[in-house]
């Protein structure tokens, strides 16, 4: 039961799909200037990963080894439409927001990192936990890189303004703090990223590369 | 000039790894040297120009609403656009396969300069990033969108390039030991992603507005874009509801 509980808790800190083992930033990184579209984006991903690695893990033993790439892929592509489906219908204005990167879900290296790495030999519970656990250190990393963003650069977050009022100049702006409208260029995603990395392996020296 | 200009629009302006961050896991994984980060540079440009213009074509007679008219009037009100995710992604992993089988067979030494990258590519966001920027972005022409993937290609090859040149130099600086590797390589990413946008003003002319609107020029390039695709996203709507009617 313990070496369960390593598989959900392991991704969240020391074993960190994004920072430690770089997979998944393609689609993460353009969405986080938002915190709701972050938290959006990691509840899909949580989806993806958690059916998937169960679905995987159950066809593990009919799928040949030479065309798994494009059976994993389909099983993927199926389930982002059904994430786009529900998004387009309950949520349009955010899938406006996150446009392609839901189909880009497909591709996110975490998803067939895992598949490969874990879904094709072992069982479904163990590999839906896998699932769920990467999902959430995935999830977490886009949740404090979108929570900085938005705070700095638009002094909300999720849309309700926490700093006070930029045009009333009430709150913080009273004493001259200003918007930095830099975070919220996509750039700023990637610096952001590096310095919880440098957090991190400052942190747990254990993880340091060289 | 509309070639030329989506040629440079899709190199520089919407670099894929700087602008849209699209294809930044093997971006990260294989730039530690400048040859292999050339090697995956090729198949990229390679792939997307083969794929797009494929993925393109399946979009305009397949895929979009009213594109099965070219079968019989009874078919015209048919839309399948929400299979383009899985079309695509079939369409890329079956034309990696079979481009590594004819690479293979007729050209070795090709095969072995290019082919460990391959089945990387079937799964790199860049590629499917490409087909999906093209439908959204309704490319007209099947020669824009040849156009289309060879530029983003060249442009994620420079990027590429550039980062394994800059990572096989700072081996020799100092940094600080909890950046070392990762880290540093993402901060780095992020400065020259800073510097790419300055290019923003490259087609709109930077001249008669003045050197001081320059940095706006960039930001507001991005936000066209959001409007366009947020335009586009509307005229789909009302489509798709002239249809239902």
């Amino acid at each position: 039961m313990a070496k369960d509980s390593r598989l959900i808790l392991d991704p969240l800190t020391d074993n960190n799909p994004i920072t430690i083992q770089v997979l998944g930033i393609c689609s993460a990184l353009a969405i986080t200037a938002e915190l709701e579209a972050s938290i959006v984006m990691s509840i899909s991903v949580l989806f993806v990963m958690g059916v998937g690695n169960v679905v995987i893990s159950l066809m593990r033993n009919i799928i040949p080894s030479k065309i798994r790439i494009i059976a994993q892929l389909i099983v993927v592509a199926t389930l982002v439409i059904i994430v786009d489906l529900v998004l387009k219908a309950f949520a349009y204005e955010l899938s406006k927001t996150l446009s392609v990167f839901v189909g880009l879900i497909i591709t996110n290296c975490i998803i067939m990192g895992r598949f490969e790495a874990f879904a094709l030999g072992n069982g479904p519970y163990r590999s839906f936990l896998d699932g769920i656990g990467n999902a959430l250190g995935y999830g977490i990393i886009l949740i404090i890189v979108g929570f900085f963003r938005e705070l700095l650069g638009s002094g909300t977050l999720l849309g309700i303004p926490v700093l006070g009022d930029p045009i009333e100049k009430t709150g913080l702006y009273a004493l001259g703090y200003e918007n930095n409208g830099f975070m919220l260029l996509s750039p700023m995603a990637l610096i952001v990223v590096g310095i919880i990395i440098w957090v991190q392996r400052t942190r747990n020296k254990a993880l340091i590369e060289d | 000039m509309e070639h030329v200009e989506l040629f440079f629009k899709s190199i520089f302006i919407d670099n894929m790894v700087f602008a849209t961050f699209l294809g930044m896991c093997s971006y990260l994984a294989v730039s530690k040297k400048v040859s292999t980060a050339v090697g995956l540079g090729a198949a990229v440009i390679f792939v997307l120009a083969i794929t797009v213009p494929l993925n393109w074509l399946l979009d305009q007679y397949i895929l979009q609403p009213g594109a099965l008219s070219w079968l019989g009037a009874e078919y015209a009100s048919y839309d399948l656009s929400f299979l383009s995710f899985i079309m695509f992604i079939a369409t890329i992993a079956t034309m990696v396969q079979l481009v590594e089988i004819i690479v293979e067979k007729f050209s070795p030494s090709l095969y072995n300069s290019l082919g460990i990258f391959l089945p990387l590519i079937a799964v790199n966001c860049a590629i499917l990033g490409g087909s999906l920027f093209m439908q959204s972005r309704e490319i007209a022409t099947l020669g824009l969108a040849l156009n289309y993937g060879i530029g983003s290609g060249i442009g994620w090859f420079l990027a590429i390039l550039a980062i394994a040149a800059i990572r096989e130099k700072i081996r020799y600086s100092n940094v600080p030991p909890a950046l070392r590797g990762l880290g540093i390589t993402f901060i780095i990413t992020g400065l020259m992603a800073i510097g790419f946008m300055s290019f923003g003003g490259m087609l709109t002319g930077g001249d008669d507005e003045g050197k001081a609107e320059e940095k706006s020029a960039a930001i507001e390039v991005i936000e066209e874009d959001v409007k366009q695709e947020d335009a586009k996203t509307e005229s789909d709507l009302e489509l798709a509801e002239n249809i239902n009617k």
